[in-house]
């Protein structure tokens, strides 16, 4: 039935004349045909490639690359890294959108321009700096060598490094939606005797859910996969401070392409489920906007 | 002033502090290190020939790859907003693959496919062009990184025009063209300006992609974030902090822009209404 009325209503719009607000057929096919060609050639051939070189020489030799412990080692420090930096970034973009949203303050432009920055810097630049602070001849260095702590060219300074390149993301996410919200609700919950914690456990965290969710998975992808930041502040030390993003360009500059493509692969994919889970967390906080709008 | 709500000290402090730590302390330490040696010295830096060489491609490139997605990412925000075809919303949701998928991958991807060898590569080859390890690969990469910044700062504006002014247009006898380019594209305009310029922001600090496909040539191929890094493995820290901060510069020039094209629109809208 719902295939007749389908049918029924394109055999409508192929009969009708065209109206006066919307091109011609031709006009319309030709840039849905150009745009096309643009995306297949430039976002999904790379795609394509990463999975097709990863399993050239087979499905063995593809799953022989998750068994070699440096990659494995690789595996598990990209996944405490990510498990340091996301929550870490989780609390402060929570507060910093709780502070920009509720409150008039002085200063405030500048520092929501502050949060932005990492989205503006090359990644190249967030690793440098804290070379210069932590490093050998940094400002902190002589001090943390006297104390024989090492952050640069090891883990902490990996994970400074992507602290830094993922900040952005939670805030980001949530300052526009709760800028939608307005307070009304927690003001009504503060007259009904509701206190700190209590108000945003109860009221504002169920309201943002969905928008703090799809912060963190943006986050959390960038973390896992950023290079340029961590690869200058992590001396390639094998490993011992190789994340996987690193080990993939380890393994490309020893012409070990297959494995390359298989570690590749795994980034690829995670990135394909950030984007799935990233349009359906958009939909649902669309609709509970429009839900707390009604 | 209204503080009815709890908590501005406690969230307003610890994202300072944050912030502090993570930002300002190191953004200090890296302009400290610049000006570590004398004047004289930083202006050696930052202005010696290789380095020059390396802003004159960084920008160039950036510049070219931002362009070419003004234009394929105005004509794929206008198709996924106005038309209806198999696959489009598969098409929407993969628009933010360069978001998402690590540049690291991206680079050895794209110097797979554009290697002599490779699927697109190989074509090339035949007609005579070198795409990898080449001008012409960087700014590939550059376009595809930087593709989904055009597209979605177009999107939202494309679906908010609204209908009446261009039957309004059209009624008052204007072709389907004139329509687009007298009432659309200038109403677009600011959108498109944002995204394009965000793209280009973007294409200049990249690194991770580059590094694969560039070939890393001085003075040929090598792109100013590379050449930080390269000063850092001579360990030349001044160096690297000085040409960092040229960088730097760059970016709040960059911010700057966007805020200028923001304001401007912001006026327009106003002496419109």
């Amino acid at each position: 039935m719902a295939g007749a009325i389908q049918d029924l209503t394109t055999l409508r719009n192929a009969t009708r004349p065209r109206r006066a607000t919307e091109e011609g057929p031709l006009v319309r096919w030709a840039l849905i045909l150009v745009s096309v060609a643009f995306f297949t050639a430039f976002l999904l051939l790379p795609l394509v490639a990463v999975f097709a070189e990863g399993l050239r020489r087979g499905a063995a030799l593809y799953l022989q690359t998750f068994t070699d412990p440096v990659t494995l080692d690789a595996i598990r420090l990209t996944l405490i890294t990510a498990a340091i930096a996301v929550p870490c970034n989780t609390v402060f973009g929570v507060a910093a959108a709780w502070a920009i949203t509720r409150f008039e303050f002085r200063g405030k432009q500048f520092f929501s321009t502050l949060i932005d920055l990492p989205l503006w810097v090359s990644p190249v630049i967030g690793g440098l700096i804290y070379v210069l602070l932590f490093g050998s001849q940094g400002v902190l260095g002589p001090w943390l060598q006297a104390h024989h702590w090492r952050i640069i060219y090891s883990t902490p300074g990996i994970v400074i490094a992507t602290v830094f390149v993922t900040f952005p993301f939670v805030a980001r996410g949530l300052i526009p939606l709760m800028q939608a919200q307005g307070v009304a609700e927690e003001e009504a919950a503060l007259t009904l005797g509701a206190r700190g914690w209590q108000l945003f456990l109860r009221v504002t965290l169920p309201k943002i859910k969905w928008g703090l969710l799809y912060g963190v998975i943006l986050a959390n992808a960038r973390a896992m996969g950023e290079f340029g930041a961590v690869s200058v502040v992590s001396g390639h030390i094998r490993g011992l401070t190789n994340t996987v993003p690193l080990q993939i360009e380890i393994l490309y500059n020893e012409y070990a392409f297959a494995a390359a493509f298989a570690l590749a692969s795994l980034l690829s994919l995670l990135a394909l489920v950030t984007l799935g889970v990233k349009s359906y967390v958009e939909w649902r906080a669309r609709q509970q906007l429009e839900e707390s709008q009604s | 002033m209204r503080r009815i709500l709890p908590g501005f000290r406690l969230t307003l402090g610890f994202s300072a502090v944050y912030l502090t730590l993570i930002v300002l302390i190191p953004f200090a330490a890296l302009t400290a290190k610049a000006f570590s040696g004398s004047w004289h010295h930083l202006w050696e830096v930052v202005t010696s020939p290789r380095v020059v060489a390396s802003y004159q491609l960084s920008f160039g490139a950036s510049l070219l790859a931002s362009l070419i997605n003004g234009v394929f990412g105005f004509i794929t925000a206008w198709v996924l907003t106005r038309y209806s075809f198999p696959g489009r919303r598969v098409m929407d949701g993969l628009v933010d693959l360069p978001f998402a998928l690590p540049t690291a991958v991206a680079g050895i991807a794209l110097t797979a496919l554009y290697a002599p060898n490779g699927w697109v590569g190989a074509l090339l080859a035949k007609v005579g062009i070198a795409a990898a390890f080449n001008r012409l690969g960087i700014l590939l990469a550059l376009v595809f990184i930087g593709f989904p910044f055009v597209v979605r700062t177009l999107q939202p504006v494309l679906i908010s025009l609204s209908e009446d002014v261009e039957e309004a247009a059209a009624l008052l006898g204007a072709t389907r063209f004139q329509t687009f380019w007298r009432v659309v594209f200038p109403a677009a305009l600011p959108a498109l300006l944002t995204g394009i310029t965000l793209a280009f922001g973007r294409a200049l600090g990249e690194y991770g992609s580059i590094v694969f496909i560039s070939g890393n040539l001085p003075f040929k191929t090598e792109i100013t974030p590379l050449l930080i890094v390269a000063k850092l493995e001579q360990y030349d820290y001044q160096g690297a902090a000085g040409i960092g901060l040229v960088m730097l510069l760059a970016s709040f020039g960059i911010l700057a822009v966007v805020n200028g094209v923001q304001a401007w629109n912001a006026r327009r809208i106003y002496r419109i209404d």
